[in-house]
């Protein structure tokens, strides 16, 4: 019972916390109702027993990505009436667009209601065998799943390099600290006697 | 499951490449634009290696518990795959010296590049799916882009990530469908689970799946990035983007529609029938009217995937050979009229539009015998290549009973012939308005191989392609 309407209003939540993302005037309110969205499908997470994946939720995205767009949101002066103007021009084919999506999803749950989803199987057991869901997860993440792991680093790696080939800028005016050129200065290096003629000044 | 030890000796392209990927970028790191011609040589050898590997080295066999297929349909996709972004590092590192910006994460994208489409073809369930397609596809945004100072490439860089990061989403929604309906990820296990019934719900990720897919391949009506970025990305990673990728979401389609839903054929086939047709008749009749070269060849890929979506359509052992086979004549074809670009201009600055190449037979009669017979190839004239690619797929269709599409589609490219002929026509008959540049070595010679291939050399390669294209064709193994 207890369960049900916690389902219900969390469900409500995240349903309504989402619509507020994309309806919102100011951005920073988007990405406040999307940390919002965010928290109550951590609580959909735990009220099916995965609450790992509901912290990973919570630490990865909201603690995380959230506060990314949050600064991004604040520090680039973006002007988001302008970006909305053409709202109405693309209405027509974005409501189409939407509305076909609207239309499978509800014919893709009445399908769940009829026949249950998962090849009519019941809801897995998140904590099957005794085992919490952490142990779970680490027991087939470095074994059975060892390759999309490795996979899904490359793809990391692809990101770091696209970032530093796209942003990466080597300024010619910029003085940097060389540490090893500083340590391998000697006093001969730095230092030069010069004698000065009487009534001139010095050379250098 | 089988150890880890038969399950990376399987793996032996990818391990490699990824190996050496990793060293390269230390190298580099270290090193900076000093090592370029080092992490270039070093990229082509280990690519033309692997390629070998993969020809002669690599056990059949499933592994890491079914979500990687090693077969010869993986093993002959990778193999063209390889060579081609062997010769994307080679025209990339002449262009690069050409801008005096010679970066060596150059061929290291190429390099993950290359990684993520052996992942894809090689891929047996839908999380190595995803995972190949998007390791691939954000090494190709990155490229897209890679001239950062250019307005045009940035636009082309960023058009391709929004609208590929939507086609992923679709994508993603599809498999998340299948995988709730039919229980499992891995597509033996959806193939036995859609066998004993098929509800509404797989059906809708099947869908989207396929449009995810067909994305990537740039099929209509999902091809509206390919002429905006085809036209701001530089020439050399066009060049790249229109041969490797391609067939490797091919084969990667072929792998989930034949090897997933071999059952559903009555399904998915009116599906990729729509698009090829879509396809066929956008890059025909589009194209007409395009005045920039690079533009006119983006709709005509998008002409050639239709062509390849019909043969896909078949459904059988003919099908999928046919696929093999157009996909790689054709690769050889569009490389070869990329690298012809490459190597054109006139004072300085490339050639774009068609006007630009008048008279181009007098300046400079060898170029304009290439183009020619890329263009011819491309048009569907025997003996050149686009006509035997044609022939396989037309053949393909006509034989499962699917005439009517094939006739759609070769008056399809009866239309198309007539922007090839333009070209050809402003080439041989039109004033020329001054002499062009003698154009860089690297893209001139693999010009001139490509058009050493469409004639004669393509008799000789084609008993090879049908041979091997045919033990590929049997892996799929169904129907």
């Amino acid at each position: 019972m207890i369960q049900a309407l916690a389902f219900y209003v969390m469900a409500a939540v995240t349903v309504l916390a989402a619509l507020a993302v994309v309806g919102a005037r100011n951005p920073v309110h988007s990405v406040l109702f999307l940390i919002t969205a965010f928290f109550s499908a951590a609580g959909l997470f735990v009220l099916l027993g995965a609450e790992f994946l509901a912290m990973l939720l919570v630490v990865v995205y909201v603690g995380a990505v959230a506060v990314l767009f949050l600064f991004v949101v604040m520090m680039l002066d973006i002007d988001f009436a302008k970006l909305k103007a053409g709202f109405a021009q693309y209405l027509p084919i974005g409501g189409l667009v939407g509305g076909i999506l609207a239309t499978e999803m509800i014919l893709v749950a009445l399908a769940v209601g009829r026949e249950g989803a998962a090849a009519k199987n019941a809801l897995p057991d998140a904590n099957a065998g005794g085992a919490s869901n952490i142990e779970a997860i680490g027991q087939v993440l470095y074994t059975d799943y060892s390759y999309f792991f490795e996979a899904a680093g490359l793809i990391l790696l692809v990101a770091m390099i696209g970032a530093i080939v796209l942003t990466l800028r080597h300024k010619p005016h910029v003085k940097r600290q060389d540490i090893g050129a500083q340590v391998a200065r000697t006093p001969k290096k730095g230092m030069e006697v010069v004698q000065i003629k009487p009534g001139s000044g010095v050379e250098l | 499951m089988n150890n880890i030890t038969d399950s990376l000796r399987m793996a032996h392209p990818e391990v490699i490449l990824s190996a050496v990927t990793i060293l390269l970028t230390a190298i580099g790191a270290f090193a900076g634009r000093k090592a370029s011609l080092v992490v270039s040589a070093l990229a082509v050898i280990s690519l033309i290696g692997v390629a070998v590997i993969a020809a002669i080295g690599v056990p059949v066999g499933i592994a890491f518990g079914g979500s990687f297929i090693s077969d010869a349909a993986a093993s002959y996709a990778k193999v063209g795959i390889y060579l081609m972004s062997a010769v994307a590092v080679i025209l990339g590192y002449g262009w690069l010296g050409r801008l005096s910006a010679r970066q060596f994460e150059y061929p290291l994208l190429i390099l993950l590049a290359a990684t993520g489409m052996g992942i894809m073809v090689s891929a047996g369930d839908l999380i190595s799916l995803y995972i190949g397609i998007e390791l691939q596809s954000l090494a190709l945004y990155v490229l897209a882009a890679f001239r950062r100072d250019d307005p045009k490439a940035s636009e082309a860089g960023l058009k391709y990530f929004v609208l590929g990061a939507l086609s992923s989403g679709l994508l993603l929604y599809g498999a998340s469908l299948i995988y709730g309906f039919a229980g499992s990820t891995h597509f033996d296990v959806i193939a036995a689970a859609v066998k004993a019934g098929t509800g509404t719900g797989v059906l809708f990720g099947l869908v989207f799946l396929i449009c995810g897919l067909a994305f990537k391949v740039s099929a209509a009506p999902f091809h509206m990035w390919t002429p905006d970025v085809y036209e701001g990305a530089p020439t050399p990673v066009v060049a790249f983007f229109t041969a490797a990728p391609k067939l490797a979401a091919m084969v990667l389609i072929l792998r989930v529609l034949y090897t997933g839903f071999p059952d559903n054929i009555e399904q998915w086939r009116q599906i990729i029938l729509l698009i090829a047709i879509v396809s066929v008749g956008v890059g025909a009749f589009a194209g007409l009217v395009q005045s920039n070269i690079k533009r006119l060849l983006a709709y005509s890929s998008i002409a050639n995937m239709g062509y390849v979506l019909i043969g896909l359509s078949a459904g059988n052992h003919e099908g999928a050979q046919a696929v093999l086979i157009f996909m790689s004549l054709y690769m050889i074809d569009a490389t070869g009229f990329f690298a012809a670009l490459t190597a054109l201009s006139r004072g300085g600055k490339p050639m774009e539009t068609i006007a630009d190449m008048a008279g181009l037979s007098r300046t400079n009669p060898a170029m304009a015998i290439t183009i020619t017979l890329l263009a011819f190839s491309a048009m569907g004239i025997p003996p050149l290549p686009g006509f035997w690619g044609k022939f396989y797929v037309f053949k393909a269709a006509i034989d499962a009973g699917q005439w009517p599409i094939a006739v759609a589609g070769l008056v399809g490219s009866v239309v198309a012939a007539f922007y090839y002929l333009r070209l050809v026509k402003v080439m041989w008959l039109d004033d020329s308005p001054g002499a062009v540049d003698k154009g860089p070595l690297d893209a001139r010679i693999v010009a001139f191989a490509s058009a050493l291939f469409a004639f004669p050399l393509v008799m000789i390669g084609l008993t090879w392609i049908e041979h091997y294209s045919g033990y590929a064709a049997d892996a799929f193994g169904l129907l």
